[in-house]
């Protein structure tokens, strides 16, 4: 049995290892620029939305104010690079220990909330954010930061000429956090995780450690949001507080792993793979006039996935045998 | 050279809240809380469809912005096509929205409940998704552009209460919500379908026994809960910019609001719209304009923070 399980999670890396190097060979062949910017975003909610996944889908906690995390990260590598001359990769540490922090510090009122008043104080808290945001002049308020243009470099994390050091980059970055929840998934944190999710009480009963280990969740998903946000930054070379902490974040980082399948290792990946392409299109071919049709296209996409596979689009892949093995 | 600025404008911050404390008399206090409590009477009201659908099947309608906004443009659309006045409208505009919201039920939430797995997010992402939908839909059908309506004979008279002034819009506001909640009581304690709201509330299993058909209930309920934000959004078409994202930051006043006065009482709702109205009202004089919705945010934080579940939620 035992035997099994372990054959299967290494079918699983080797799986991954061969999609990486496919994503990895794929800006080879496609030098349209447009569509390389496509693949930049995709990587990146993939890397987002499994770091949702962590806390939305293991723990069960559904927070829909993930762009708090994701804005901080943006925010705390643009200003310690404008202000003091940091590199990104200091500033996106700095970013995520920040998001991190604040995770636990919120987390430790807001675990104590069930369901709906969870989530509804989640938005909050990121809406109050995006407030302090606009209303911080050091920051640069409404207005935003620029990053300055300087020579090409991977110090400062900026490429002006190429896409593929962003396409890599944001490649790594899901590949991070594919391989840390994969390793959850067999993880001492990650039985107690699922556990806590199906039934807390019941959990707790057992000797689970509810509240701390829902910290543990709390803390690694921010921790990872805020360097996609510190991502982001970089790669659009400048930021406002709705540009990166708006509410369609919050959005955007939970819908893939919804889309795919909450809780799953593959889900947050396939969902954005589907999500992130289909948005970008339809906003190029329908939106900009303000149409509105690209807003009913991704509308009705979300009501009928979430409707017709409330377990998510892996699902479609899972074999009976894999199902019950896993369950 | 920044940090001096910055400290200087920090005096002028100051400067302003102690100007505009020496200012506040009497009566341009009793000003603030006049205009927070009309506000918070229709914050009420928007939330109150919200809490009732919530208190019946536990479903939060995350599309609840976007019937604000919908019943807004009904009342335009009905203002512009039939030159009635919006006062006279607004009836028609309500039956609607009680038709939208039984159809929202029937055709989508009745679907997200049945959902096998992860139910809870299902029905988040239904209700979101039907919202996204709606927004497109105005979008392309009513256009981006920001409408309002000019003619009422409502619009531009204030009354003069001792010094102390209130919009006439703003005012029959106040008076349809709190007529609106008093209908809502009978209707609830008094009345079959209020008794058959509250049994399935409390077993929707059980009821179908005694012969209520929970399907029609739910339906029941959706719709009375869109009637009621109906009844808000058409009060206040007459005093608000009508566009596609009206109902956004509505819809988060009155999640707020739910979850301040405990997910499913109505009245927690009224006491909380109240309490938020007054907050906003104070905050915009104490912080500034831009920064009242930090104070709601703030109070909501600390009372969640005491009771989890709300000021008159169930422990």
């Amino acid at each position: 049995m035992r035997g099994a399980f372990a054959r299967r999670r290494l079918g699983q890396l080797a799986l991954a290892a061969f999609i990486a190097i496919v994503v990895a060979l794929l800006p080879l062949a496609v030098h349209d620029v447009y569509l390389q910017n496509v693949l930049v975003l995709t990587l990146m909610y993939a890397a987002l939305s499994q770091s949702w996944n962590i806390l939305g889908g293991y723990c069960g906690q559904i927070s829909l104010g993930h762009a708090i995390y994701f804005g901080l990260g943006a925010y705390a590598s643009t200003l310690l690079y404008t202000h003091a001359g940091v590199t990104p990769w200091v500033g996106m540490l700095a970013g995520g220990a920040i998001a991190a922090a604040l995770a636990l510090v919120l987390g430790y009122p807001f675990f104590r909330l069930r369901g709906h008043y969870f989530t509804i104080a989640t938005i909050v808290v990121a809406e109050a954010g995006l407030l302090l945001m606009l209303n911080w002049d050091y920051a640069g308020g409404a207005q935003g930061i620029q990053i300055p243009y300087g020579p090409d470099s991977w110090l400062h994390l900026q490429f002006a000429r190429s896409k593929l050091p962003y396409i890599y980059f944001a490649l790594g970055l899901a590949c991070l956090t594919w391989l840390v929840t994969w390793l959850i998934e067999d993880s001492k944190w990650g039985y107690w995780w699922r556990a806590v999710k199906d039934n807390a009480e019941a959990a707790e009963s057992l000797g689970v450690i509810v509240f701390r280990s829902k910290m543990a969740a709390a803390a690694l998903s921010a921790f990872f949001t805020a360097i996609g946000g510190s991502f982001y930054a970089a790669f659009v070379s400048y930021i406002d507080p709705d540009s990166v902490m708006g509410f369609q974040f919050s959005l955007l980082i939970a819908l893939p792993a919804v889309l795919g399948g909450v809780g799953t290792l593959w889900g947050p990946a396939l969902g954005a793979a589907i999500l992130i392409p289909m948005t970008e299109l339809t906003r190029s071919y329908f939106g900009g006039s303000g149409s509105g049709l690209d807003l009913i296209i991704y509308g009705v996409l979300i009501m009928v996935i979430s409707l017709a596979r409330p377990e998510g689009l892996t699902s479609l892949f899972v074999r009976r045998r894999g199902a019950a093995a896993s369950a | 050279m920044r940090a001096s600025r910055g400290a200087g404008k920090d005096e002028r911050q100051r400067g302003h809240v102690a100007d505009s404390l020496a200012l506040m008399t009497l009566q341009t206090l009793v000003q603030i809380l006049a205009s927070g409590l009309l506000m918070g009477l229709i914050y009420a009201l928007i939330a109150a469809g919200l809490s009732l659908i919530f208190g019946l099947m536990d479903v939060v309608n995350f599309a609840h912005g976007e019937f604000l906004m919908l019943a807004m443009y009904a009342t335009f659309g009905i203002v512009v096509a039939t030159a009635l006045d919006p006062v006279l409208a607004a009836p028609i505009v309500v039956g609607l929205m009680f038709v939208l919201g039984a159809l929202a039920y029937l055709l989508i939430i009745r679907y997200a409940m049945r959902a096998k797995a992860n139910i809870g997010m299902v029905q988040v992402f239904a209700t979101f998704g039907l919202g996204i939908t709606i927004r497109g839909l105005a979008q392309r059908f009513f256009t981006p552009d920001y409408r309002s309506i000019r003619t009422s004979w409502l619009a531009g008279h204030t009354l003069d209460v001792g010094g102390v002034f209130l919009p006439l819009p703003q005012l029959a506001g106040g008076v349809v919500s709190c007529l609106a909640f008093v209908v809502l009581y009978f209707v609830i304690r008094r009345t079959d379908f209020g008794r058959a709201l509250e049994a399935t509330r409390e077993d929707a299993g059980a009821v179908a026994l005694v012969g209520i058909d929970k399907n029609r209930v739910f339906a029941l309920g959706w719709g009375l809960g869109a009637a009621l934000v109906g009844i808000a959004g058409s009060v206040m078409a007459v005093f608000y910019y009508i566009h596609p994202d009206v109902g956004a930051p509505f819809a988060l006043i009155a999640y707020v609001t739910v979850a301040l006065g405990g997910f499913g009482s109505i009245f927690g709702a009224l006491a909380a719209g109240l309490l938020v109205g007054l907050v906003e009202a104070v905050s915009a004089i104490v912080l500034a304009p831009s920064m009242k919705a930090i104070g709601i945010y703030a109070v909501y934080l600390a009372v969640v923070f005491v009771r989890p579940r709300g000021l008159f939620g169930n422990l």
